[in-house]
């Protein structure tokens, strides 16, 4: 994976001393809360309901065993034994101190971490697959790609102050297990006609209280040119998105306005001029960073296991992944044991999967944007050991994409946005489908809470979403079906009045009811819901 | 002379300049396509700084707005300006403090005329914040500063 050189360092290094002068002229009333709130939030700080909350950026989502333990000792010496991961494949403390902060970015720089443009007006953390370089249906990794951003968008001096935040995404196959399509840019790194490979652009999409899917604007973008059409995407959404109304700054309500056909054509002019001047770092960049992204040494060994152990085997089925090198497999370990808050790990499981990920991983880790931890190259031999290990720690749950594998945002226990609470949410129904062992019936079952409007739960993306609004003072779920994230990406809508809080796992039950009743053949949730549309559902709920 | 739109060499406290201040009776982008003799524009937000560009070589002072800080259009249009080949003054008035000056000057500002004077001494550590930078600006045109990536191919 990719390491710093003295340049990255001292770019890091120069972060901590400016957030820490930057604190230091707050406290001396230098500077107004109103101008101090952008430079904290640009480094990772939030103000929630009863803490400061620091975001730490994992970018495209992965770490190393070194980068995890220092994960897990924060949460044991700054926070309170824990951390929870994030959509966004980054990691948050909840209970930090102010005062503590600068610390705690010195103490991540010194593992090559940082808590940079996590949170702001900026372009944040650079999301990607999670088996990004391990399975085997990617043309390339798209990791490269991803650091070449991470590197043009850190510090750019004239997109820090954008109307609104903004997510990249960047992945290499045709599966997207990335939401690419609902970031503001999504990249898909394809191969053209001739056989070269090249950067296709989606721009426009997103979540939040105005869900939309990401148009094509671009089909190939050469991989010479690809920060030069980021710097010119970006350029026409700093001078034109709106900044009247937060609700309607992100670029996709710009593109939706002006429309794709005229957005892309600004943006090709712009594109033109950049080329011209010349923004581009130079190609041998790009060839020194893969570098960093080369297979480890991949061995030779069983292809299959014992899988005698029923337990160990359901683990196996559930949450490894196919790997390019077919002696391997990716790893999940579930943040979502049952009754738990989904992405919550204590400081020692984060110490144990570092441990884990450098005895059986080549020393990598990812971080899911399903809010799980994948060790993504484990042999196949060395599954039982693993599993035994994991699952001695509470870390074997075997249900990715299960409907007890949910996303939930931290809602009300901690968020000052939140109208309602999503985590004892998500504990309650996760208990009701393993209790009644339906869970295992509805497969692939992709449910996603959030407590608000702005849907950091991702709710829309949902087979099953549920949105926590605030009714007259009491907390109210609607429930929506069939969103999917994925590269049959579509929104889902609203079934119908919401629910209280008992009334919405009732009604999880009733659609979850409907599946079965009317699935044919091998039909996911979506795919029923998709052929006999909302009807049944409705008639099962409100009939 | 009256000059209620832009702002005076007195209230300029950063200048990276050797040239004379002059003191320019400051227009609007609007007056500024349509006065021939005008050599000082001011720059608002919500303004195409494009339409500039056929008035550059008469300009010798622009002035860039930003009544709010958090307002980041000016960036793009000073790196406009520069792109385009303006080398006259480029000044970032208004609501600038501390922490933008860094990047106002990797765009191509070269004058500052806060609203509030600031702390010379933060000023100072500000401008010197980034030892090396990542993304071409103005400030590696024309070969005048190397970026990381530069560096490391050197």
């Amino acid at each position: 994976m990719y390491q710093y050189d003295q340049y990255d360092q001292a770019m890091v290094d120069a972060r901590v001393e400016e957030f820490r002068d930057q604190a230091r002229r707050r406290l001396e009333g230098k500077l107004t809360e109103d101008q101090f709130k952008p430079l904290r939030l640009m480094n990772g700080l939030y103000l929630q309901l009863h803490a400061y909350m620091l975001r730490v950026a994992i970018p495209y989502g992965t770490l190393n065993s070194r980068q995890m333990t220092a994960l897990g000792d924060i949460a044991d010496k700054y926070d309170r034994g824990y951390g929870h991961f994030t959509t966004r494949q980054n990691i948050q403390y909840n209970w930090i101190k102010l005062e503590d902060a600068a610390d705690i970015l010195a103490d991540l720089a010194k593992v090559e971490m940082h808590a940079i443009q996590t949170s702001g007006n900026c372009i944040r953390n650079i999301s990607s697959d999670h088996f990004a370089g391990a399975t085997f249906d990617e043309l390339v990794d798209p990791r490269p790609y991803a650091e070449l951003l991470r590197q043009w968008s850190s510090f750019h001096p004239e997109f820090t102050y954008l109307p609104r935040k903004f997510k990249i995404c960047v992945i290499a196959s045709e599966r997207d297990r990335a939401a690419m399509r609902l970031h503001d840019i999504g990249i898909q790194i394809v191969k053209n006609e001739a056989g070269e490979i090249g950067a296709r652009f989606f721009v426009g999409g997103g979540m939040g209280r105005t869900p939309m899917i990401a148009p094509m604007i671009r089909n190939f973008v050469p991989l010479d040119q690809l920060i030069t059409y980021a710097e010119a995407c970006l350029r026409v959404y700093n001078r034109y998105g709106r900044r009247d109304n937060k609700y309607k700054a992100r670029i996709k309500i710009l593109v939706h306005e002006l429309g794709k056909e005229e957005y892309t054509r600004q943006v090709e002019e712009e594109f033109a001029h950049m080329l011209d001047i010349g923004v581009e770092p130079p190609r041998e960049e790009l060839a020194r960073i893969a570098e960093h992204f080369a297979d480890p040494t991949f061995e030779y060994g069983p292809k299959t296991v014992d899988r005698s152990d029923p337990d160990f085997a359901l683990w196996v089925d559930r949450n490894t992944h196919r790997h390019k090198h077919d002696s391997y497999v990716s790893a999940v370990i579930s943040l979502k044991p049952v009754g738990g808050i989904p992405g919550d790990a204590t400081g020692e499981q984060m110490r144990l999967m570092a441990q884990l990920a450098k005895r059986y991983s080549f020393d990598e880790i990812r971080i899911m944007h399903t809010q799980n931890v994948v060790l993504p190259h484990v042999q196949i031999v060395n599954l039982p050991a693993l599993w035994s290990e994991l699952d001695a720690a509470g870390l074997g749950a075997p249900n990715m994409d299960t409907i007890e594998d949910m996303i939930a945002c931290p809602g009300l226990d901690y968020c000052a946005l939140a109208n309602a609470r999503s985590i004892p949410l998500a504990q309650r129904i996760s208990e009701a489908f393993d209790a009644s062992g339906k869970t295992e019936k509805l497969g692939e079952l992709k449910l996603k809470i959030s407590g608000c409007i702005n849907a950091c739960g991702h709710h829309h993306a949902g087979h099953i979403g549920i949105l926590g609004v605030d009714k007259k003072g009491v907390e109210n779920y609607q429930l929506s079906l069939g969103g999917s994230e994925a590269e049959d990406v579509s929104l889902a809508k609203i079934t119908g009045p919401g629910f209280t809080e008992d009334g919405v796992i009732e009604a999880v039950e009733k659609v979850t009811d409907v599946y079965l009743a009317r699935k044919e053949g091998e039909e996911r949730f979506l795919d029923t819901y998709r052929r006999i549309g909302m009807e049944p559902f409705k008639e099962a709920l409100y009939g | 002379m009256d000059n209620p739109l832009g702002t005076s060499p007195d209230e300029v406290q950063f200048r990276f300049r050797e040239d004379e201040v002059a003191d320019h009776a400051t227009v609007t982008v609007d007056s500024c396509c349509d006065q021939t003799n005008a050599t000082a524009v001011r720059i608002e937000p919500g303004d195409d700084a494009r339409v500039l560009l056929p008035f550059l070589d008469r300009l010798a002072l622009v002035e860039v707005n930003f009544p709010g800080f958090a307002d980041g259009r000016g960036y793009s249009a000073a790196r406009i300006l520069r792109e385009a080949g303006y080398t006259g003054e480029l000044r970032a008035v208004g609501d600038v403090l501390i922490d933008q000056l860094s990047h106002m000057r990797r765009c191509g500002f070269d004058a500052f005329a806060p609203d509030k004077p600031l702390d010379e001494e933060d000023a100072a550590r500000a401008f010197a914040t980034w030892g090396n930078v990542y993304q071409r600006a103005d400030d590696t045109s024309g070969g005048r500063r190397k970026t990381i990536a530069e560096l490391r191919h050197d």
